[in-house]
């Protein structure tokens, strides 16, 4: 057997050497060192500008290794979009929540997106809010519990989840956008392979480009890690079906330039 | 450089180019306009960055990122706008970040009128936004001190990394003027901007934020900018005054296009024989509290009267200031009414009339 002192793994440069303060079973840091390796595999960590939220990845700045700015609530299209016009030679991506880019800064990521800012968002979708402790989001599923729809959501006074990549394709100027899931090895190669387009058509010059991952959120859904891959298999995917809805690749997908 | 006739908001537009701001986000609103409008055809020739957003808040957050450069970067709005602009503020305020922010200030509250007003005082100079903070608060009275206070805000921001407000009213913006601009606009050398986020490269990451979970660390940080706010009272505190003399009974305190109007108010009186001054504030954070205290406190003043275009809202400060040592009375027009020469000459004989000592012929 070859004991070659070759290392086969190993932690990105683009991620520090710190303990995460993620729960047990959220894909939270699957994504975070995803983003990490495709800054990596770009060679951009050191022109990159990453945009924290406000939700559980508020401090992502401690866990990236590259310059960061922290947003208010919903607002990291627009802090991205002023940076970004500033030094369109650097890589610039938003990491948000579901509640920060679904509910209240909605207007700020279909802005962004419309105006074909150049850079990357990531967009992390558990159907719940999950760092005040587990309130309905935009995207909470019909009859799924919260805090504050402890009878499930009622559609009929709360209408049906939002589906950003769906209402963000109706948009002709974004460049790329994909809904993605981690939470099996497979997909989390399918994943990867998207978070690096994404970053590839930004370094391209290319327009907006936006990455929805579907994620798990144990705490707050009150199930086992376990028990949480399944009901996003079952119920997640079901209603956030994965797949690509715009890719400049792909012509067909495209209703207008890019 | 000879003297041009220009509108009022376009020669803040200008007078930002010339102090090197040739980053601008903004959003229409009246009575301001005028601003993005000249800048939208100015940007190009300078290969500034031009960028209407989607709404005053989103331009506000467009600032903070733009800022995280360490490039020159400013809006313009009015007051409804920077309402929505004050989340903004008080994140850039908190991770000390420099911007020059301009409020052509109309009525309010509400939606308020789109006639000129000064009724955004308070929020300008308490801290508009959230938590414990200040921005360096400047207010020209002419379109030439507007072209000058604008290119020295953009120093005083990189100064204090901090938000620098610039307040006129209506009026300011709307104006024609003759201004002159500096062939070259020189300033004070200033620290190289070490916090700005410019990629981690052969450097630790750079992390711009106003989030502290450690409530000894976010104590820190409120103490820095109350030390910073504490080196701008001491060096920054602006004024002017206007036929200040042992002569005068009464001592008129008001800013911006009210200030003027006070003048000529104070030129007419001195053909009656009134001697009034006038104390003018330029910056109103810091306030020139000193200086009124001791002005209000010479020997032959009998009244201080403060005149706005709001209601009695820089009469707080002025009114602070004096310290009891006289009676401060308050006159102003709001809702974008602008008092003229002949009411402010009618409220001074009225409190003249009020000291005069009552004659008592009648119980004889």
């Amino acid at each position: 057997m070859d004991r070659s002192d070759k290392t086969i793994f190993a932690r990105p440069e683009a991620l520090t050497d710190t303990i995460t303060h993620y729960c047990p079973g959220c894909t939270h840091g699957i994504i975070h060192r995803l983003v990490a390796e495709a800054l990596d595999s770009l060679g951009v960590r050191e022109k990159a500008l990453g945009v924290a939220p406000v939700g559980c990845s508020v401090l992502a700045y401690n866990y990236f290794n590259c310059d960061f700015l922290e947003a208010p609530h919903g607002r990291a299209p627009a802090l991205a979009t002023g940076f970004k016009r500033l030094r369109p030679d650097m890589i610039v991506f938003t990491y948000q929540g579901d509640g920060d880019l679904a509910s209240i800064g909605m207007s700020e990521i279909i802005h962004s997106a419309n105006r074909g800012e150049k850079f990357t968002t990531i967009f992390v979708n558990n159907a719940v809010y999950g760092m005040t402790g587990g309130q309905m989001a935009p995207t909470t599923l019909a009859g799924q519990i919260t805090t504050t729809c402890p009878m499930g959501r009622n559609v009929e006074q709360t209408g049906q989840p939002i589906r950003m990549v769906e209402l963000l394709s109706s948009l002709v100027t974004p460049a790329y956008l994909e809904r993605v899931a981690v939470h099996t090895p497979r997909h989390i190669l399918q994943a990867k392979r998207a978070i690096t387009k994404a970053f590839k058509y930004q370094s391209e010059g290319r327009c907006f480009t936006l990455i929805e991952v579907l994620s798990t959120c144990p705490t707050n859904w009150g199930k086992t890690p376990e028990e949480s891959v399944k009901w996003l298999e079952e119920s997640l995917m079901s209603y956030y079906p994965l797949g690509c809805k715009k890719d400049p690749e792909k012509p067909e997908l495209n209703d207008g330039t890019v | 450089m000879a003297k041009i006739l220009m509108k009022g908001n376009e020669a803040i537009a200008e007078a930002a180019l010339k102090a090197g701001a040739t980053n601008y986000f903004c959003y229409p609103i009246t009575p301001q306009t005028e601003v993005a409008e000249y800048l939208s055809r100015r940007m190009p020739e300078v290969g500034g960055v031009f960028l209407q957003g989607e709404s005053e808040l989103a331009v506000a957050n467009m600032l903070f990122g733009a800022s995280s450069t360490g490039k020159r970067v400013f809006t313009t709005s009015s007051s409804p706008g920077i309402s929505l602009m004050q989340e903004a503020i008080s994140y850039m305020a908190g991770a000390q970040l420099p911007v020059v922010i301009v409020n052509i200030m109309r009525g309010g509250p509400g939606l308020g009128g789109i006639l000129p007003a000064q009724s955004d005082y308070f929020q300008a100079t308490k801290a508009g936004g959230h938590g414990d903070y200040r921005v360096l608060v400047l207010a020209p009275s002419t379109i030439q001190e507007a072209v000058d206070l604008m290119m020295l805000a953009f120093h005083l921001a990189d100064k204090y990394r901090n938000p620098v407000m610039m307040i006129g009213d209506g009026m300011i913006g709307q104006m024609m003027e003759p201004v002159e601009f500096p062939e070259k606009y020189k300033e004070p050398p200033l620290p190289p901007k070490t916090w700005a986020a410019t990629g981690a490269k052969g450097r630790k990451p750079i992390i711009i934020k106003s989030l502290y979970l450690d409530p000894n660390l976010l104590e820190d940080n409120a103490w820095t900018l109350h030390d910073k706010y504490e080196q701008m009272k001491k060096e920054e505190v602006r004024f002017e005054r206007y036929k200040v003399s042992a002569k005068n009974r009464i001592l008129l305190v008001a800013y911006g296009t009210m200030a003027r109007i006070c003048q000529t108010a104070i030129d007419e009186l001195e053909k009656k024989r009134i001697s009034v001054g006038l104390f003018r504030p330029i910056s109103l954070f810091p306030f020139p509290e000193k200086q009124i205290y001791q002005e209000a406190g010479k020997k032959n003043i009998g009244d201080v009267l403060v005149i706005e275009m709001s209601m009695a809202q820089m009469y707080e400060d002025v009114d602070r200031a004096v310290r009891g040592q006289k009676q401060v009375s308050f006159f102003g027009r709001t809702g974008g009414i602008v008092p003229s020469p002949e009411d402010v000459v009618e409220q001074i004989e009225k409190l003249i009339d009020k000291r005069k000592p009552k004659a008592k012929k009648k119980k004889a």
